[in-house]
């Protein structure tokens, strides 16, 4: 396998509509046939000239047969740059071998459909392109076959393809890119024909990932590595308390400090603080420790995790915003046999990706070049014009490798703030680089959330009413106003909202509450604080009944095949229900989560320290078809360990600030505390479902239900105390 | 003060205060990008480079500490060395972020060790955190890397 990836499509070659036979089929843009250069890793150049084959914005083919397709969503590990062009490629009918990847500029063609802009998260690239990213590749193969047959005087239909190649009646055969000028003046098809699943080459391929051999050799170029002649960097320090300004700062202090050139005070629409700009990231961050900086701290100064735990118990105790119900949930709680009630409360995390947030802004006279780790392309242009005061259309994005994204870098504060640092450096591409402490004290955190669920149970233990009540700061309300409608955030309700259990009477309400931290989409966002209050009450409810917890929940599930058939095949895998070694104990945590379905079973022992050992986690999943499985395999393993955050992680603040800095607070699993985890997906033929995200909700509501089998103890607030061990 | 230092075997010369981590040196003077910051404080391994052989956390480590010592990057693994191999065949990497200290790390540990055990794996390889949670693949590339080496 020799496909390349290139790395930052350096010139954009989406350059307005120099439409080639009017609009795409799929509604878009014909980007212009002209020169495209990429780059790949940082040294190989690929150029595609003006006479390359260029049917739509996904395909490039060189008359020497070169093929480039664009990967239009941000890589930060979950495989898109192998997946999506793997969709394109099965339809035309290409050999990998040869295939470059092209990371594509901001531009229409490239707007996520779910989303409506080009944005990389909720776990949508390949369920948003599963159908046009083939159509895409279907239309350019048969352009390139109704070229063949126009050249050679046949009938398409006599005419095949393989590898690159048509072949015709009489050993006739021509490569795509020698037909590429004949292609250009097919019309595009209207209804270009896909293959049947059966005839399928690439897809379900465990394929290995295209970017594996630049990561492995050291050359993937991310945002931090970003080089442009004359490049400057730049370090920052930001106010510790969310709302507090820049008091004073000794200018002369740090421009008399080795290799640096410029101080900025930044104000911008996101942060606040001072940078200085330097030869190198270590002079620019020592001269920022001579500034004795000054902060000025109003609102906020005395904001304390004890005090956030307040603001949630005040939101629980008003009236919420009913998000759904059916039936007549408090008629049925007044006449139950039995009741349940409790509540569950969830922490702050920090995204905490590997590579520290960054991003190099080059500002012109009437341009600016912007190279980030960004999942959010859509929003880079306005967010710089606005820092600039250029405008949106002359603001070029350059999207590179993602060291981790998990929802912060869609975020556009760490862009803003590069775009006025180097604003202040006109001509001069500077890289603001934010130290490990600026990423975690700056974050956009997964939201602490307090739930409360009340449960009736009928005399055979069976619900016949199930209230629950959210109260959570909403992220949306302040990213996305437009998304919260009549009160209620969706990306607040998540597998809240879709509750696949059997029950009568069911009524969902919510409860914004802000308590001033800023809160932020982290990865499966709140499918990892509904499941695990909706799943450990579903292990209460049964131990109430006095029935299995895999028993008891096939029952509630009895007419859902999909929550069934990952069930079975956890259980099976598991053992579920056979002796386990002396100690250990089994959890059970079921999802559907972005079209995907999930049962995680794990395997855990309470030490006589009170810390949890988990032994082995066994994950089924319906993920419905699997572009490819090697990737699938993956991203189940990655959701899993992040899912250890949920349960062992937490941010807390004192005094206004966050008090994990780094590493050595903030917890992040490390390879002695990760068992085995035992992935096993159910075969479907149902269209793709999300897995970049699928796999982190269960950990901590399984290993909470594993405890109590253990210990005879509910744990209903995160995370787990006194922790874990290896 | 210009430091005389040993990268994959070529020689530099770096004009930069003895004081300056290694990492900073590697990544903005001699402008190679392969080794990662993560944390700034050999909490995270992300930078983690060879000296004389040993795993080392570029991050905290002074330049002036190094002169005159071989100093090996990722780059200087060479792309066929026996980790990068086996991470190649078994499609370790997710964002790849932190696999260039991961594979500096398991490098060392090969090294110094022809049969690592589990728990030999988990001992040297305990300090490099991944955040995409690539840790069983990476002990299965170790293991494939050791019958490669």
């Amino acid at each position: 396998m020799k496909t390349t990836v290139s790395n930052q499509g350096r010139r954009a070659f989406v350059q307005g509509s120099a439409a080639v036979g009017g609009a795409f089929i799929l509604g878009l843009n014909v980007p212009n046939a002209g020169a495209v250069t990429v780059s790949h890793g940082t040294s190989r150049l690929v150029d595609f000239p003006g006479d390359a084959f260029a049917p739509n914005a996904w395909i490039r083919i060189s008359k020497d047969n070169k093929v480039s397709i664009y990967a239009s969503r941000s890589e930060m590990g979950q495989g898109v740059y192998t997946s999506m062009p793997m969709l394109v490629a099965e339809e035309l009918d290409i050999d990998l071998n040869d295939l470059q990847v092209g990371i594509p500029p901001a531009a229409a063609p490239y707007i996520n459909r779910i989303f409506g802009a080009q944005l990389t998260g909720g776990s949508t690239s390949v369920r948003d392109g599963f159908t046009y990213l083939r159509q895409a590749g279907a239309a350019a193969r048969e352009m390139i076959v109704g070229a063949a047959a126009a050249e050679w005087g046949v009938d398409a239909g006599q005419l095949t393809t393989s590898k690159g190649y048509v072949m015709g009646p009489g050993g006739k055969k021509a490569s795509y890119g020698s037909l590429a000028a004949g292609a250009m003046k097919q019309a595009e098809p209207k209804e270009p024909k896909l293959k049947d699943p059966s005839q399928w080459k690439i897809i379900g391929q465990p394929l290995k990932r295209f970017d594996s051999p630049y990561k492995v050799n050291g050359t993937a170029e991310f945002g931090i590595d970003v080089k442009a002649p004359g490049m400057m960097i730049a370090a920052v320090e930001m106010c510790p308390v969310i709302g507090g300004e820049v008091a004073s700062f000794d200018e002369a202090a740090m421009m008399g400090s080795p290799g640096a050139k410029k101080v900025v005070k930044f104000n911008d629409t996101y942060t606040n603080g001072v940078a200085v700009i330097a030869d190198s990231y270590w002079n620019a961050k020592q001269a920022l420790t001579k500034g004795a900086i000054k902060w000025n701290v109003t609102k906020n100064a005395t904001l304390s995790s004890d005090g956030i735990s307040k603001m949630l118990a005040e939101g629980m105790a008003k009236e919420g915003v009913e998000v759904k119900a059916r039936g007549n949930v408090d008629a049925a709680l007044g006449s139950a046999a039995k009741k349940l009630e409790a509540e569950y409360e969830l922490q702050f995390l920090a995204h905490s990706a590997m590579e520290p947030l960054n991003a190099t802004v080059l500002v012109k006279g009437d341009s600016a070049e912007v190279w980030a780790p960004t999942q959010f392309q859509t929003l880079v242009p306005p967010t710089v014009a606005a820092a600039t005061g250029l405008k949106p259309e002359q603001i070029n994005v350059h999207t590179t490798y993602l060291g981790g994204g998990f929802g912060r870098k869609i975020e556009m504060d760490f862009i803003a703030q590069a775009a006025v640092i180097a604003k202040a450096m006109p001509g001069v591409p500077v890289k603001t680089i934010w130290s490990r402490e600026n990423d975690m004290m700056n974050d956009s955190y997964r939201p602490v959330s307090l739930q409360k669920i009340q449960v009736a149970l009928d005399s055979n233990g069976m619900p016949s009413a199930y209230k629950y009540k959210i109260a959570s700061p909403s992220i949306s309300a302040r990213l996305f106003p437009g998304a919260v409608q009549k009160g209620v955030d969706p990306f607040m309700m998540e597998a809240a909202e879709n509750f696949p259990y059997d029950v009568p009477n069911w009524h969902l309400s919510s409860t914004f509450v802000d308590t001033g931290q800023r809160v932020g989409y982290w990865r499966a966002v709140s499918n990892n604080l509904n499941a695990f209050s909706q799943e450990v009450m579903l292990d209460e409810m049964a131990a109430a009944a006095g029935m299995d917890a895999v028993a008891y929940r096939r029952i509630l599930l009895r007419d859902k095949p999909l929550y069934l058939g990952v069930i079975d095949l956890a259980a099976d895998r598991a053992g579920y229900g056979k002796p386990l070694a002396a100690g250990h104990f089994h959890g059970v945590a079921v999802i559907e989560c972005y079209e995907t379905y999930g049962c995680l079973i794990s395997e855990i022992e309470v030490k006589s320290d009170g810390k949890i050992k988990v032994h082995k986690m066994t994950y089924a999943v319906d993920a419905g078809i699997l572009i490819n499985p090697n990737i699938a395999h993956q991203q189940i393993q990655s959701g899993v360990v992040s899912g250890f955050q949920n349960a062992f992680s937490e941010v807390t603040i004192k005094d206004g600030v966050v008090q994990e800095t780094n590493f050595h607070t903030y917890y992040i699993p490390r390879m002695a505390e990760v068992p085995p985890i035992d992935i096993h997906f159910v075969a479907s033929n149902r269209n793709p479902g999300g897995l970049g995200e699928v796999g982190v909700p269960l950990v901590s509501p399984s290993i909470s239900n594993a405890v109590f089998a253990a210990t005879g103890k509910r744990v209903r607030k995160m995370p787990f105390k006194p922790g874990i061990t290896a | 003060m210009a430091i005389s230092l040993k990268v994959n075997g070529s020689s530099h010369s770096a004009d930069v205060s003895p004081d300056t981590p290694l990492l900073w040196v590697i990544r903005d003077t001699l402008g190679m990008t392969g080794t990662k910051f993560g944390c700034g404080m050999a909490q995270c391994g992300s930078c983690t480079v060879h000296v004389d052989g040993v795993a080392t956390r570029a991050c905290v480590t002074p330049v002036s500490a190094v002169a005159g010592k071989a100093i090996t990057t990722i780059e200087g693994l060479g792309g066929n060395h026996p980790v990068q191999k086996a991470w190649l065949e078994l499609d370790v990497v997710q964002c790849g972020y932190c696999q260039s200290g991961q594979m500096m790390s398991a490098a060392a540990l090969i090294n110094s060790n022809k049969n690592p055990s589990d728990a030999d794996i988990t001992a040297a390889m305990n300090g490099n955190l991944c955040r995409c949670g690539t840790y069983d693949r990476i002990r299965a590339g170790i293991k494939r890397a050791a019958q490669l080496a």
